[in-house]
């Protein structure tokens, strides 16, 4: 999916990879980008201006003014009751309208126009889930281009933030409420989503892509997405939710252990017995791994800490048989 | 420079009366400063190692220090949570402050010198927890402790936190003396106004740190609760609100970026006067600002919280009241600069360090501007241009007005005059180091580069982020190049160093009348008080430095 996003392995290097951006920001490619970036530029033109005029009497004070043998300092008022009164209404004056440019422009941000396309998006250590009308759930934001999209969020268990720099689009998923923040996408292709919120050791790796379709391509692709189950072997589904829905993000499937997010490896346990915290064990069958996807923190693995969050109402029963056969299937 | 024994007496506040025991248990405010100016560079130096550790790691892409992206939260927030609470917090006013203060007001020692020694052996005490937590394996929230994640991570929250708790104490303690010391202690002559500025700034730093520092302590004991006794308050799984937290601990933190900067603008409004040989521009705007700045901190914790899910009205009083606390720090930055004009100036390391304050405090200041706009801050939010935001504040701010204290009272602390050239190279080192370590940040920041990465090989589509992270890097390192360097040139200074005049820069406030360093007395005789921004009594001499040129009895105390 990071190759997908036109990345070399070093694509750091990769100038204007994706978005026609400039020095300063990112490209525009939503609706409201256009705006937020003269808010912008307006306030760096502010900015460059009293910067040159403070920086620049200051050095022409320091050269002009340097202490010589025999000259001593001038007679000058030490203080001027209309030049304060003038310079602070004057920044008054520029804030205020700074302020103003800027919420006008937020607000637009913050109102999502009537007819939206509704995305529910669950943020969870370390993936994201986007659940769709008709039930499927991507790791991959798919939305259709000049319509708006609005985005439902909640996290499962610390806060993280969803942010789109190409949309100017920031939004913090936060456990226990629902925050909601939406776009309109104005080009076809691919752009990063980042996690701006710090959310443990793998926050630089949540990373994925919006991917914004042609017009009719996004019912198209959401029909299709939604039968690879029925095309696919159970264990092959299994493979493809795996990384589909993060299981990749803390369980290895090689046997070999994840130092940062200790869990078990999937290889080969299936059928094995394990301990349990608490003394009790448990033979790795349908049923056990059924029951720790949807109640994690029920059996704990000895040497484990119960830091899996339920996946409750996130995977149907088609897709735990899928992962089953999955497990399963690694010898 | 001719020194007479009067100005440089062999028995002073440092070898009078000697013992270890004399030290710990002294009363004396100067002892006390100057324990904690060491207590605080031992803090700043443990800070900078974590700080090129994460320079290092962010270089280049892919691991690079640690192949643990758990080790590299933990260096981000050990390097974010000593260099805030063991450093910013304190270092101008527990240590220059407390040194300066009562000597500025002509007066033997502070109100409570009990308290004062309390709130040194409380800072000693919380670092102490702090260490602890380092040999626990560290923590890993980031300095801010945001809960959930503070929750639920094994690492040693509790430690930290409580070393967190008692650092407030001690800051409380020390606002609280400075505050009672400045409304009781003022001489006779020094109205509200007739005041140094440097004590205007130590003023509002004290009416924050008491009025907001007791919400950290009730926020952080809260969070302690929470983590062992699983009582709900922040975590949304116990049923508790987790923007809740994020409330009360800007309800405290944004204030506190005030108590880190309103001193260091003292410094600067000293320093600027006395090496220009002016009086202070607009004196009672500045003293306001301090107060406008101190009051209206207390107002604008919300704009932390734009994008954490609060009402778009809240959003916009927050971003309202942020650019009005913009004025009164532009208005400071107009009066040093109008104040420069037709000066005799001097560009001595104080003086060097303070003009770059200016510079990059201004940088800072102006893009805070971005980040109170609600438009601009959404890109902007949680990106590394708030972290380049922030330094250019508290970092190139607090810490180039601290240099610039430490170079302005260093031998009135020590009695030595140090290398001019040291310093100033230095400064140059400092200068270029720091702004290109930051500078940079602010590119990719509004770019969109997260904050908080441990990597960013997944970061593929800022253009030459990894040629701007290693521009960082080197910078980070000639920035702490630039800080040792100036380090080594003023300890050198206690051997290689010639003894200081009572008053090396012909300056006009009361600590310049008395021996350098100080007996521990301080005065023999209250000073007689005089505008402390005019500097027509000495004048400079190529040869001598600053000598009189006006009898001393023509000093009288006008009203």
């Amino acid at each position: 999916m990071i190759d997908a996003m036109g990345g070399l392995p070093l694509g750091a290097w990769a100038l204007f990879a994706q978005s026609t951006g400039s020095f300063w920001m990112p490209g525009e490619h939503s609706t409201f980008a256009p705006e937020v970036d003269r808010v912008f530029y307006f306030i760096l033109a502010v900015c460059a201006f009293f910067f040159l005029v403070v920086l620049g009497l200051m050095i022409f004070f320091v050269l002009r003014y340097r202490r010589r043998p025999g000259v001593k300092p001038g007679k000058t008022a030490t203080h001027s009751t209309p030049l304060e009164v003038g310079w602070t209404l004057a920044l008054v004056a520029i804030v205020a309208v700074i302020f103003y440019k800027g919420f006008t422009a937020f607000m637009e941000m913050e109102t999502p126009p009537q007819g939206c396309y509704e995305i529910r998006v669950t943020g969870r250590q370390w993936a994201w889930q986007f659940t769709y009308a008709n039930g499927h759930v991507d790791d991959v934001l798919h939305v259709p281009v000049d319509q708006p999209v609005k985005l439902t969020m909640t996290s499962q268990d610390v806060i993280h933030s969803l942010s789109i720099p190409d949309f100017r689009v920031k939004m913090d998923l936060v456990p226990g409420r629902y925050t909601s923040t939406w776009f309109k996408a104005v080009n076809p292709g691919e752009y990063p989503l980042y996690c701006t919120e710090y959310c443990g050791d793998k926050h630089s790796q949540m990373i994925t892509a919006v991917v914004v379709h042609s017009p009719g391509e996004f019912a198209e692709w959401l029909k299709g997405a939604n039968d690879y189950l029925e095309n696919l072997s159970p264990a092959e589904a299994g493979k493809l939710l795996y990384t589909k829905r993060g299981c990749v993000q803390c369980h290895t499937i090689d046997g070999s252990a994840n130092p940062n997010t200790p869990a078990p490896s999937f290889k080969g346990i299936y059928g094995e017995t394990h301990d349990l915290v608490g003394g009790a064990t448990v033979v790795v069958d349908d049923n056990y791994i059924r029951e720790s996807i949807l109640e994690p923190g029920k059996k704990v693995r000895a040497g484990y800490r119960p830091i899996m969050n339920t996946y409750q109402g996130l995977v149907s029963d088609q897709e735990i048989v899928a992962l089953i056969e999955f497990i399963k299937s690694l010898k | 420079m001719a020194t007479s024994t009067a100005d440089n007496p062999t028995r002073n506040y440092l070898n009078d009366p000697r013992g270890v025991k004399s030290w710990l248990f002294t009363r004396d405010h100067k002892r006390i400063g100057l324990m904690f100016l060491c207590l605080v560079t031992v803090a700043v130096s443990l800070g900078a190692v974590f700080a090129l550790l994460i320079r290092t790691e962010l270089t280049l892409p892919g691991p690079t220090v640690t192949d643990s992206p758990s080790l590299y939260n933990r260096f981000f927030t050990l390097h974010g949570a000593i260099m805030i609470f063991l450093f910013v917090l304190p270092a101008i006013p527990s240590s220059l402050g407390n040194f300066v203060l009562p000597l500025m007001l002509g007066a033997k020692d502070v109100a409570f010198p009990r308290l004062n020694l309390a709130s040194l052996w409380l800072f000693a005490f919380g670092m102490a927890f702090f260490i602890l937590t380092l040999a626990l394996g560290g923590v890993d929230t980031g300095w801010t402790f945001y809960p959930p994640y503070s929750t639920g991570t094994p690492t040693a929250v509790t430690t930290a936190v409580v070393g967190a708790f008692i650092l407030g104490f001690s800051s409380i303690f020390t606002g609280i003396n400075f505050l009672v010391t400045i409304h009781t202690m003022r001489p006779p002559g020094m109205g509200w106004f007739r005041m140094p500025l440097f004590l205007w700034g130590l003023y509002g730093t004290a009416i924050i740190q008491i009025l907001a520092t007791p919400v950290l302590a009730i926020t952080l004991l809260l969070l302690v609760v929470e983590r062992t006794l699983g009582v709900g308050i922040f975590d949304a799984k116990l049923g508790g609100d987790p923007v809740l937290f994020q409330h009360f601990f800007w309800f405290y933190s944004h204030p506190a970026v005030y108590i880190m900067i309103l001193p260091a603008m003292g410094i600067v409004s000293e320093v600027i006067a006395v090496f220009s040989r002016k009086h202070i521009f607009g004196y009672k705007f500045i003293a306001y600002s301090s107060l406008a700045i101190a009051l209206l901190g207390f107002f604008v914790w919300g704009h932390h919280m734009f994008v954490s899910g609060q009402s778009p009205l809240v959003g916009m009083i927050f971003s309202a009241l942020t650019f009005a606390v913009a004025i009164p720090s532009a208005i400071k930055v107009f009066n040093w600069v109008t104040t420069l004009y037709k000066g005799a100036i001097d560009l001595s390391p104080a003086m060097c360090f303070s003009l770059m304050f200016v510079f990059i405090f201004g940088v800072g200041g102006l893009t805070g501007l971005f980040l109170g706009s609600l438009a601009t801050n959404i890109q902007v939010h949680d990106t590394s241009f708030v972290v380049a935001h922030f330094h250019y504040t508290m970092a190139g701010g607090t810490l180039t007005a601290f240099l610039a204290g430490l170079y302005y009272w260093w031998p009135k602390i020590t009695g030595r005059m140090y290398g001019r050239r040291w310093g100033q190279i230095a400064a140059g080192l400092v200068f270029i180091g720091f702004n290109l370590t930051y500078f940079p940040q602010f590119v990719i920041g509004w770019q969109g580069m997260p904050r908080r990465y441990y990597d960013y090989e997944l970061v593929t589509d800022i253009p030459f982020i990894t040629g701007w992270q290693i521009i960082s890097t080197v910078g980070g390192y000639l920035f702490v190049g630039g800080v040792v360097f100036a380090a080594v040139g003023l300890i050198r200074s206690l051997w290689t160093g010639a003894r200081a005049p009572a008053n090396p820069w012909g300056a006009a406030t009361l600590e310049w009348q008395c021996s350098s360093p100080p007996p521990s007395g301080n005065f023999d005789q209250p000073p007689p008080v005089g505008d402390c921004y005019v500097f027509d009594d000495w004048e400079y001499d190529e040869e001598k430095g600053y000598v009189r040129v006006t009898k001393e009895s023509e000093d009288v105390v006008s009203t």
